[in-house]
């Protein structure tokens, strides 16, 4: 079913509801593969779609769920502002080729390169619409920036991959479109020494938004990556101190050229480096110095691109193996982003929860979606 | 202010309950002499008042959680308290309820700059965890004005903001992970020093959710490199609304100031009688801040002056020095104790988008006519964070009422230009009635299926956010 509107969408599913018919939600479809596989009746989100509001001078966004991603982001584009998280694109990893859409980058809580300055999609939204498993239209937050009203469900909801409810309208926090941008590379580092290169960067204080290591591959030698953004003087003068400072690491060079800066920041969000190999892939989340060490603990069968600093592992290794194994004393979670559905299910998606917070996701599910209609199974 | 009938069978327990509390905790840590509960009987809300059964104070996680598991077992609502600084009645016992501070828990119990965060106990004061780190040139950036006194528990239940949050977000963007005692005295991690959650993201609902979900006795806090300077701007305008289309057109321009404040002429006028901050007699100022580099302060300044003369200022005060800096904020710092000295005040927290300011000011003036009450403006303009000042005597029969009145207009009138009743200060007892003008029952009833979740007996922080009518039956089942 593809409702064309909120009402019809929650009257499909109390509909369902009453009959117990389970529901799987899809928006675009670039990221089918993200999460356990569900069987049930397709709910497509796309016939819910169009910007509602956008106010540049108030920096706010809202649009309904089933709008493209493009969409949004020309739309932003012609009044030179963008979303602040920078969504990575799924399709090359996936080998997927929908259209990514704006309530699907919410439930995944879809974010870049830029989570370490500018946060996460869940820190730019402010607002959601969404229909419970009864059938309920249910809002929370707004499109204010500042709002403690109540409880913030609006968190809850990024992230939760429709388990907990479908989402008919999200609203977003947007930010000015930089005028210029530059990245400072350091060639030739193994990867404790360019964790080291970037926590010294990130601890400067030039306000670097970008911070990335490409490990040597077959016909390139290692990068390590620190994008600065912002107004013309300041790039200049911002990526000239940070080549200065990480001079004594390796060679340092800044990449100024606009289209070339872009395209290195797109492989690296889309973690290409990655996306092409064979085997399965992770996606670990770690303190930034901890990165490195779980390299050496995953060994040299493992293909890996690291982002946020250290703290984001993409991670490529032969199908079946378990990298959780591997985080020995390492605090973090680990995702399993692609890879057969049987070892889904023998190594589980998602990183299993401690008992007591096990407790807490499963009454929290049982409460938004009584009868276990939506997504179901998806989040495990 | 309703609040629920206490429980007479735990008032008439109180001896015993307090004698198990005493087992558990050294003996300061557990007060209940009237004379000394006293201390406790309101937060900044003073307006409100009542004695808790007891008072405990734990020292560590564990005495929390034994402390939980007791109340738990005998049915006794608990309030947890942080500083004691909130606006909103956040920390306002009732009678039957033991009031759980985490002030003796303030310890800092790990920095690591390397990968930039802070892991405190949540009773250190948010001014101090700053201060634990400055002296690496890093800080923590969420700012309420009562930084130096309000503790991080408390920050974390209100989602607490401050002048910077423009750039730098306001708590929960600044929370990486909480150790939480449960009401069932079970003890939980959630998040860390890694980003975003693993499953649900428990770490966001927490924050905001008024200690109504758990007690969080640590915090990992992310902490960042302080810019190299900072600079701010005076700007006077002849009219509030043309300084509210500036600060629209700096946004739209791509400079993103750390900080907009904005003042109206009866907060400029308060202020200057109090601070002689040299300010202009004007309609609306406003304070802009920008950071970085001399050559990036100079840059974004350039942009910022280039659109404020469109604007036909009446005053352009560029900062040329530190004592000029200081100058220019000495106003806006002293504006709510200026306010303070002359007169009673209530101040409110409602957000609106920066679009409807125009219109927010207009109808403030003529609700202030209505009721006969004055209105002061010191404001986060940048994000439409408003903060008006209703100004009343408190001795004056029937004024707190009219104030408090005059109050819900004008939050009514934030939500129904497309804002919200509370922007930084959070909900409590103070805009619990008022809930239902911005959210109808089925997205409350959303909002309480998650403290089903957390605390299925309903004990702790009894009878804050939501309206007492939409959780009685909750309440009465449990």
């Amino acid at each position: 079913m593809k409702p064309k509107s909120e009402q019809e969408l929650a009257d499909a599913v109390k509909a369902s509801a009453a009959k117990g018919t389970r529901l799987q939600i899809r928006g675009g479809g670039s990221r089918v593969g993200l999460g356990h596989g569900v069987t049930g009746e397709l709910l497509d989100t796309t016939g819910l779609k169009g910007v509602s509001l956008y106010e540049p001078g108030a920096l706010t966004i809202v649009a309904a769920a089933g709008t493209p991603l493009e969409t949004i982001e020309k739309t932003l584009a012609k009044e030179g502002q963008r979303l602040p998280f920078e969504p990575m694109d799924h399709r090359a990893l996936y080998g997927t080729n929908g259209k990514s859409t704006i309530g699907g980058v919410v439930a995944a809580n879809i974010s870049g390169p830029r989570r370490i300055q500018a946060g996460a999609c869940r820190d730019s939204l402010i607002g959601v619409r969404f229909v419970d498993g009864d059938g309920t239209i249910i809002k929370n937050g707004g499109r204010v920036m500042k709002n403690v009203t109540g409880y913030d469900l609006v968190k809850l909801m990024a992230g939760s991959h429709g388990t907990l409810g479908v989402l008919t309208e999200v609203a977003f926090k947007v930010l000015p479109m930089p005028e210029a941008g530059a990245t400072v590379v350091v060639e030739g580092l193994d990867n404790e020494k360019a964790g080291a290169a970037m926590s010294t960067a990130l601890t400067a204080p030039y306000d670097v938004n970008g911070a990335a290591h490409l490990p040597a591959s077959a016909d390139q030698s290692a990068r390590t990556c620190i994008r600065v953004e912002g107004f013309d003087g300041s790039v200049k003068y911002r990526s000239g101190q940070l080549k200065e400072l990480l001079g004594s690491f390796g060679d340092v060079s800044i990449e100024a050229e606009q289209a070339r800066c872009a395209k290195l920041w797109q492989q690296i969000r889309d973690a290409e480096a990655v996306a092409a190999g064979e085997g399965d892939i992770w996606r670990v989340s770690v303190k930034p110095s901890d990165g490195a060490k779980l390299a050496v603990l995953l060994g040299d069968k493992a293909q890996l691109q690291f982002d946020w600093g250290g703290g984001l592992v993409w991670v490529c290794v032969p199908e079946g193996t378990d990298v959780r194994a591997s985080m020995n004393g390492i605090d973090g979670h680990a995702t399993l982003i692609r890879s057969s559905e049987p070892t889904a299910k023998q190594l589980g998606v998602f990183q299993p929860e401690p008992a007591p917070l096990a407790k807490i996701s499963a009454g929290l599910r049982s409460r938004f979606d009584p009868h276990g209609i939506l997504n179901p199974g998806r989040m495990g | 202010m309703e609040m629920p009938v206490p429980d007479q069978g735990v008032l008439e327990r109180k001896a015993s309950i307090v004698a198990r509390l005493e087992q558990l905790l050294p003996g300061e840590a557990v007060i209940s002499d009237p004379n000394e509960t006293r201390a406790y009987e309101c937060d900044a809300l003073t307006a409100y008042r009542c004695q808790p059964l007891a008072v405990v104070l734990p020292g560590t996680t564990e005495e929390v959680a034994a402390c939980l598991k007791i109340c738990h077992e005998e049915g006794v609502p608990v309030v947890p308290r942080g500083a004691g600084t909130s606006l909103a009645g956040g920390s306002l016992p009732t009678a039957d309820s033991i009031i759980i501070g985490v002030s003796r828990m303030n310890a800092v119990l790990e920095t690591d700059y390397d990968n930039r965060f802070i892991r405190v106990e949540t009773g250190r004061t948010n001014l101090s965890v700053t201060g634990a780190v400055e002296q690496n040139e890093f800080f923590y950036a969420p700012d309420p004005s009562s930084q130096l006194a309000c503790a991080i528990a408390g920050n974390i239940a209100m989602n607490s903001g401050g002048a910077h949050c423009l750039k730098y977000g306001v708590t929960t963007n600044n929370l990486m992970g909480v150790r939480m005692v449960t009401m069932e005295g079970e003890i939980v991690d959630i998040g860390g020093a890694h980003l975003d959650a693993g499953i649900y993201d428990l770490l966001g609902v927490i924050c905001g959710s008024e200690g109504q979900l758990g007690i969080v006795t640590e915090a990992t806090l992310r902490i960042l490199r302080k810019p190299e300077g900072a600079r701010p701007v005076l700007l006077g305008f002849d009219r509030s609304e043309v300084a509210g289309a500036c600060v629209a057109d700096i946004i739209k321009a791509g400079v993103l100031p750390v900080a907009i404040e904005f003042m109206d002429r009866p907060c400029i006028r308060a202020t200057e009688d109090f601070a002689h901050a040299g300010y202009p007699d004007v309609e609306a100022l406003l304070i802009v801040e920008v950071e970085g580099s001399e050559a990036e302060i100079v840059e974004q300044l350039d942009k910022i002056k280039t659109i404020a003369r469109k604007h036909d200022p009446a005053e352009l005060r560029e900062s040329a020095s530190a004592e000029e800096s200081a100058a220019i904020w000495k106003g806006r710092k002293a504006a709510f104790g200026a306010m303070g000295q002359i007169n009673d005040y209530m101040c409110l927290d409602g957000t609106i988008p920066v679009s409807q300011l125009p219109l927010v000011l207009r109808r403030m003036e003529e609700l202030s006519k209505e009721y006969g009450l004055d209105v002061a403006n010191v404001f986060h303009a940048g994000d439409g964070n408003l903060h008006p000042l209703i100004l009343f005597d408190a001795n004056k029969p029937g004024d707190l009422e009219t104030c408090e009145a005059m109050g819900a207009e004008i939050l009514k009138l934030c939500v129904e230009v497309g804002g919200c009743l509370t922007g930084e200060h959070g909900v409590g007892v103070e805009k619990r009635d008022l809930m239902l003008t911005q959210y109808n029952e089925g997205d409350l009833e959303a909002q309480v299926r998650v403290k089903d979740v957390f605390d299925a007996k309903w004990l702790l922080n009894p009878a804050k956010v939501f309206p007492l009518i939409t959780t009685r039956t909750r309440r009465e089942a449990a």
